[in-house]
């Protein structure tokens, strides 16, 4: 069970039945006035998307969504396939069901994929993966002001910014909720 | 040191200035009109009681969501003038514009209603924006508002009529007076020059005195620029009958949903038998920032968001 203050951005939680995803979420608190926490809820079967504010005593069923963990292997004319390594079953998922995920999906990589009722609904990756960069300016050493950030093109063709010293080749660490750099990675 | 961290905080270099000599014009300002700088204790035994603030315990005290119940009592001790800048808990409240931590400013003053103290409001916004060099207009999140006095004073009623769907007695009935002011009247307040939105219906204003002729509406007042509520002001309610059964509602209304009944806090309620007529408000510090940095999120105001501790 959760309550209005577990609800965040990429949440899943049951309502009448269906799943739904919160791909919004604003905490706003007038004056002296009770908290209103305002998502937009996106249904996880139809994809409709609708806007709703809750209220600090409101409390919410997790959606009870299957999870396996599959490979992914291609995309095809805005499909993504994957496949369950066990039993080789592969199974189709919708450019608009992966969502941002795609920023962040290598081939040949392991995620985890939801089902609901035996229906593939999206992709879970980890909150965050190692990627490498394929393309960045150079870093100027004479640049000291480490507050600069430079966009960089990842191996996925994502694009986003990080700090000036990173070049091309490196691996970073990103956060696949908010698609923002973490770290630099040593192997 | 490890290079990301350094990343984070030289990111955060610009806001941090800003924010510093902000707090700096705010203290001349106060001084240069004889306010006395007071500290008061972060951790006290009895926040006041509020429906919708709750506050961190902190052993068997709490930390205290807002310094106002000791700087009434040197209010009612004969301390005409004083201010505090400092940090304030409240338990929950995270977002674009809160933090569960967070810096305000509050100052209190004898013998002024709050029409006076929306002037002084007034004055002290102009002087701190003119101590960092902005204005007259100021570029907001790609607007520019326009900060010459005087500012517009516009009162719940009439703001409601304005720029909600329904009227506020509609909304009061329905229940839905937080929502409506949240969601279709807030965002619109003080676009494109600062706002005073002002008398409150009076079960909005808990340590607020009753409008003069009008029982129904507290003389309390919020200033709003480019759709943000930046600082909560009233007349002070001095009777402490009223306040002790005010409280009391606050008390049972918490209980009633489960929540963490707070004692009454009894030194207060005392002072306010000697309590002279006073005006005070509590100002976000973060939020001004944001406004003078341009800031979209809270988060780029303070060098530590809670998240990253």
């Amino acid at each position: 069970m959760y309550t209005a203050s577990d609800l965040r951005k990429g949440l899943r939680i049951k309502m009448d039945g269906e799943p739904y995803i919160i791909t919004e979420f604003n905490f706003v608190k007038p004056g002296k006035g009770q908290a209103l926490y305002r998502c937009k809820l996106k249904n996880m079967i139809t994809g409709s998307q609708f806007e709703r504010t809750f209220r600090s005593v409101d409390t919410f069923d997790p959606a009870d969504l299957e999870v396996k963990t599959m490979q992914y292997l291609y995309m095809e004319e805005g499909k993504y396939c994957f496949m369950d390594t066990t039993s080789f079953e592969q199974v189709f998922i919708t450019d608009d069901q992966v969502g941002d995920a795609k920023n962040f999906l290598l081939e040949n990589v392991e995620a985890e994929v939801l089902f609901f009722e035996e229906r593939p609904l999206g992709v879970t990756l980890p909150n965050s993966v190692d990627l490498v960069v394929t393309q960045a300016d150079p870093w100027i050493k004479g640049d000291t002001v480490s507050g600069n950030a430079k966009p960089v093109t990842l191996e996925t063709g994502y694009v986003l910014l990080v700090p000036s010293f990173i070049e091309a080749g490196e691996k970073i660490r990103v956060d696949t909720r908010s698609g923002e750099y973490l770290t630099r990675v040593k192997d | 040191m490890d290079p990301d961290e350094s990343w984070f905080l030289e990111m955060r270099r610009g806001a941090l200035v800003i924010r510093a000599r902000m707090i700096g014009a705010i203290r001349r300002f106060f001084l240069d009109r004889d306010y006395l700088e007071v500290e008061t204790p972060a951790r006290i035994p009895a926040p006041a009681p509020e429906t919708h603030i709750e506050p961190v315990p902190s052993g068997d005290w709490f930390l205290h969501p807002s310094p106002e119940l000791c700087m009434k009592r040197l209010l009612a001790a004969g301390y005409p003038r004083i201010f505090q800048v400092c940090r304030c808990f409240r338990r929950g409240e995270r977002g674009d514009r809160h933090l569960p931590e967070f810096t305000m400013l509050e100052w209190y003053r004898r013998d002024i209603d709050s029409r006076d103290l929306m002037d002084e409001c007034e004055a002290l916004v102009l002087s701190v924006a003119e101590g960092l060099r902005v204005g007259p207009v100021l570029p907001y999140r790609g607007e520019a508002i326009r900060l010459a006095s005087p500012w517009r004073r516009l009162s719940v009623r009439d703001a409601f009529a304005t720029h909600a769907t329904r009227s506020l007695d509609e909304a009061l009935r329905e229940g839905r007076f937080e929502e409506i002011l949240a969601f279709e009247v807030e965002p619109q307040l003080g676009r494109d020059a600062p706002l005073f939105l002002h008398s409150y219906p009076i079960a909005h204003a808990s340590l607020a005195r009753a409008e003069r002729g009008d029982p129904a509406v507290a003389e309390r007042f919020e200033l709003y620029v480019a759709g943000m509520e930046i600082a909560n002001g009233f007349a002070e309610l001095t009777d402490p009958v009223e306040q002790r059964r005010r409280f009391e509602q606050a008390r049972a209304e918490v209980a009633s949903r489960g929540g963490t009944v707070t004692p009454q806090p009894e030194p207060f309620l005392r002072a306010l038998e000697g309590m002279p007529e006073a005006a005070g408000i509590a100002l976000g510090v973060d939020r001004l920032a944001m406004l003078l940095c341009d800031a979209a999120a809270i988060d780029d105001v303070v060098a530590f968001p809670p998240e990253i501790l």
